[in-house]
């Protein structure tokens, strides 16, 4: 009997639109609407060519109100189901993102932030983060945010997604951008499959039992209070248990970056470059943009000289880091806009700046 | 003679009327004289006849009808605003044995959803579509709607709709008739009880396009609305004479019958 050497997992080259997309093949994704939109146009293409082969469910719709809205109506079948676009096709999806959270239907959205407001360009951006951490849409609701920031944790991050829509009957966001779609990586592809959860609630036919009704509709006053209270229930939930975080160089530092995604990837360098010129910097990289890790985020702030908030936007994270950290230390901020990314250089002097001011105030 | 007598006879009583299984006994939320009440009556009845009550997944639009699923006891899924084909299309592609319908009002389907229905229709979408129009808003209190008439008065068209600054009526059936994917068009009235005995008729022939797996099915119906209309009952019915002379009733595509099904 010949005995087979087991192999390494090979490592391929990879660029990100494409590794989310095959990752959520393989997290066993049954049905993608999309429609055409730089910078997350080679996801659609992917899905165009890949769920057909597999005889699963590919659509490219009117718009990117048709593909949410199609993706509302499969996953409400109990059907696991992903939509991508990018900034401008997001804020069309706000209306059934809010649909999709009142009525609890999971879905997966996957948005390739470009530069903005409006049309803005196609460049790399974290413009979203209120738009998409925030809620989208109207109403009382929220969303989970998963924000990855290289090309092998969005591959990691598309099955839990899948698992935290199905697990809570809530849409789920991974927030990535221009530079995470675009850009090609060596990967060593750890795909994995979630398993099923028996979907109690969905609309299959009322073969055997009692019609069921997907709603967002509920006129008396009572009756809606009530559902929000549900919903608020589930979100607090999901608060104590799917936080995540991780760090860098913590443990001694005197000062930190608090970054997500890309703009984590530029902290990295920097923080290495901060240390190597003496400045024991380190890096809190949220990964749960919401549920937003508050609570670690707060602990950090008590024992350094003050936070940098690094962001390829003119600020929208920072106001979260704020209001975790409460006035513990004091929260800089340095960010770009239109698809520029910042230079390690240039956080490294804004994080000495940042220093210099914190130790002046201390001395004094 | 009692009257018990009359209808008893020797045989026993026979039922010549009744509520068809698949419509709730529930009191109605409709304003009295609304058109919707028959539509869902003859949606029910059909269903009931085709044995397709425990397959269908029905898409609720916006609106007056938005209830539909409180009537007919299938499951459902309420749609936002004009977005039914949409969902009514997700359903369908990930669940092929489902008997999909969806039901949607003038201002849902024609105004604020009309890229979703010639979508929709345009991509040949295996879905029973039944679309009301009585011409107004009727939930949010008698606004024009796509398809009021030229010269009516609403509450946002208060002195009349003038083609010069709302419009003109919008033949959106016949607009989707012209495409291929559509497999059945046709438009019916409730102006009276042979007009309803033709729509049931239409309403079954769009079923039976989906279940042969032709193509898009929609039957429009129109409706009346005396709260909106501000007439009474009776009036609003007699009206519908005068609407169709904007919205011709007819069939105006049956691809089943041109491939001689």
């Amino acid at each position: 009997m010949a005995i087979e050497t087991p192999r390494a997992p090979e490592r391929v080259l990879m660029k990100g639109n494409e590794a989310i997309a095959e990752a959520a093949i393989q997290a066993g994704c049954d049905a993608y609407f999309g429609y055409p939109i730089t910078p997350q146009a080679e996801l659609l293409e992917w899905m165009a060519r890949r769920m057909p082969e597999l005889g699963r469910v590919f659509i490219q719709a009117e718009s990117e109100i048709g593909a949410i809205n199609m993706a509302m109506g499969a996953a409400a079948t109990g059907a696991r189901v992903m939509v991508s676009s990018s900034s401008p096709g997001i804020s069309l999806m706000a209306e059934a993102m809010s649909y999709m959270a009142a009525s609890e239907v999971p879905v997966l959205l996957v948005d390739i932030m470009r530069g903005g407001p409006g049309l803005g360009s196609i460049g790399p951006a974290q413009g979203d983060y209120f738009q998409v951490v925030k809620g989208h849409g109207h109403g009382d609701y929220r969303t989970p945010v998963l924000a990855p920031s290289s090309i092998a944790e969005a591959i990691q991050l598309v099955p839990d997604a899948f698992e935290i829509a199905e697990r809570y009957r809530t849409p789920v966001v991974i927030l990535a951008d221009g530079v995470l779609g675009q850009a090609m990586e060596p990967v060593v592809p750890a795909y994995r499959t979630p398993p099923r959860v028996k979907a109690d609630w969905a609309v299959t036919g009322a073969a055997g039992r009692r019609p069921r009704v997907v709603r967002s509709l509920h006129l008396a006053p009572e009756a809606l209070e009530a559902q929000n209270q549900h919903l608020q229930a589930k979100y607090r939930t999901i608060q104590a248990a799917e936080v995540r975080w991780t760090g860098e160089m913590l443990e001694d530092a005197e000062i930190a970056i608090v970054a997500y995604g890309t703009a984590a990837r530029v902290a990295r360098t920097a923080i290495r470059q901060a240390r190597a010129g003496g400045l024991r910097a380190g890096l809190f990289r949220p990964i749960s943009l919401w549920p937003f890790p508050s609570g670690p985020l707060a602990e950090l702030a008590g024992r350094v000289r003050g936070l940098l908030v690094v962001e390829l936007s003119t600020g929208q994270m920072v106001e979260d880091v704020r209001l975790a950290v409460e006035g513990r230390t004091p929260v800089a901020f340095h960010g770009r806009t239109g698809g520029m990314v910042p230079t390690p250089d240039e956080v490294v002097t804004a994080l000495r700046r940042l220093w210099a001011v914190t130790t002046a105030l201390e001395d004094r | 003679m009692t009257i018990q007598e009359t209808t008893q006879g020797v045989a026993g009583p026979r039922v010549i009327a009744g509520r068809p299984a698949l419509l709730t006994d529930r009191s109605t939320h409709y304003c009295p004289g609304c058109g919707h009440g028959v539509v869902h009556r003859l949606i029910a009845e059909l269903l009931g006849d085709l044995g397709l009550g425990e397959r269908t997944i029905a898409v609720a639009p916006v609106g007056c009808a938005v209830f539909a699923y409180d009537y007919i006891d299938v499951d459902w899924i309420e749609a936002p605003h004009g977005r039914a084909p949409a969902v009514a299309t997700g359903i369908r592609r990930v669940r092929p044995d489902a008997f999909v319908l969806m039901y949607q009002g003038d201002g849902d389907l024609a105004a604020i959803g009309t890229a979703e229905i010639i979508h929709a229709a345009a991509r040949g979408e295996r879905i029973t579509g039944i679309f009301v129009n009585n011409g107004i808003y009727g939930m949010t209190g008698g606004q024009m709607a796509p398809t009021t008439l030229l010269g009516d008065r609403t509450t946002s068209t208060p002195t009349g709709r003038d083609p010069r600054t709302s419009g003109y009526p919008l033949l959106i059936t016949e607009m989707l008739a012209l495409l291929p994917g559509v497999a059945y068009a046709a438009r019916g009235t409730l102006a009276d009880a042979g007009s309803i005995g033709k729509l049931r008729a239409m309403l079954r022939r769009a079923m039976d396009v989906q279940l042969q797996d032709a193509g898009f099915a929609i039957v429009e119906v129109l409706a009346n609305c005396p709260v909106g209309w501000g007439m009474t009952p009776q009036e609003s019915i007699d009206h519908l004479q005068v609407v169709a002379e904007t919205y011709p009733i007819g069939v105006m595509v049956d691809r089943l019958k041109a491939a001689g099904a």
